[in-house]
């Protein structure tokens, strides 16, 4: 093999490997923050059942209901995860996270609730 | 040598000995304090800071940090409290690891928690001592003004439940509210007011990476939330 072709051999296993391994870790990253932050409320599991919500008056979202989740858009979600509830015109209970995460792991957020409900955005 | 000479020559040794004889008994204590906080607490809590910057450091942190704990605590709380130590985070530190998927909702697993060791009086009050000489963040504690005041119940637990949604994660009385943050019905005997207004005003530059987030609490509102946790303590409000 001649040095060209090395070159060409590391680059395609660059490009092949390295989108897989961001990948990985940004999603867990987003488990990780969604662990921290959001599972308090909406579960370990993200059903919604979290350790909190026996005295809440409005019960939190369930994150994988796909008939819920895909009414909504990305857009929308990062909204509420940034702003909180209250500007989606949801709850209060729901706080901003908008001081607390950067909107690259905001973006991942969005990303991660995707893989809980195992649904897309799907306007009706 | 003259009376006099001696005298000057003596005059540095005998204010040494006045000073050290004064100050040694007070050194004596912080030492004795200080070295009783490394032994009995140090394995379990923060000392000397910084709070965990990162996710899994938070994750790790076994108990709250104390590096600032002057600037937080009554100390007369503290020392009482280190006596018969009564459990404030209801799902521990971290929550998450103690909890659990149950049939309705997630569950504190209690079989995970352990309780607080209780101190004898003595070493309550000496480690109370050596908790108010760590007073990281002062800079944050000197921006706070809170001036004293009332707020009757109903108007505080408006502001808390409703206006707020603070109740998601605290308990304001032992049987109501959420329980990933700690109960809020002692914090009013618990916490320096300043404490409570910085913290509630920025967590995050108390602690970067903690679960509470920050929810741009007004100063008016700020100041309420305090009369209202000072108000829950009392076990009395204005109505």
């Amino acid at each position: 093999m001649n040095k060209k072709s090395f070159f060409l051999l590391g680059c395609l296993v660059f490009w092949t490997l390295f989108p897989a391994m961001a990948g990985t870790s940004l999603a867990a990253s987003a488990k990780d923050n969604y662990r921290t932050y959001c599972a308090q409320c909406h579960g370990i599991q993200g059903n919604g059942r979290g350790v909190n919500i026996r005295d809440m008056s409005v019960q939190p979202r369930n994150h994988t209901d796909a008939s819920y989740m895909s009414q909504r858009s990305d857009e929308d979600l990062a909204k509420a995860d940034r702003e909180g509830g209250l500007a989606i015109d949801k709850s209060v209970l729901m706080p901003p996270w908008g001081d607390t995460l950067s909107p690259a792991e905001i973006k991942d957020m969005v990303q991660y609730l995707r893989t809980l409900c195992h649904c897309t955005y799907n306007a009706q | 040598m003259s009376p006099n000479n001696l005298l000057l020559r003596l005059f540095p040794v005998l204010i040494a000995t006045i000073v050290t004889m004064t100050a040694s008994p007070v050194r004596a204590g912080e030492s004795a304090g200080m070295a009783l906080l490394e032994r009995r607490c140090a394995s379990c809590h923060n000392l000397t800071g910084p709070a965990p910057t990162t996710i899994h450091a938070l994750w790790a942190r076994k108990a709250p940090d104390l590096f600032y704990a002057g600037n937080k605590f009554r100390k007369a709380w503290l020392t009482s409290w280190l006596q018969h130590p009564v459990r404030i985070r209801p799902a521990g530190e971290f929550y998450a690891n103690h909890v659990k998927p149950g049939p309705n909702r997630d569950m504190v697993d209690e079989s995970t928690l352990t309780p607080h060791p209780a101190l004898n009086a003595a070493d309550a009050n000496l480690a109370a001592e050596a908790l108010m000489t760590l007073r990281a963040h002062d800079d944050l504690i000197a921006k706070e003004n809170v001036p004293p005041g009332t707020i009757s119940k109903s108007m505080g637990s408006l502001v808390f439940d409703k206006f707020l949604g603070c109740m998601a994660c605290h308990r304001i009385r032992p049987d109501f509210g959420g329980l990933s943050g700690p109960e809020l019905y002692t914090a009013g005997s618990r916490l320096k007011p300043a404490f409570m207004a910085s913290y509630i005003r920025s967590p995050q530059s108390w602690d970067p990476k903690i679960w509470m987030p920050n929810k741009h609490v007004s100063d008016t509102r700020i100041v309420q939330l305090v009369h209202y946790l000072q108000a829950l303590s009392k076990g009395k409000s204005h109505e």
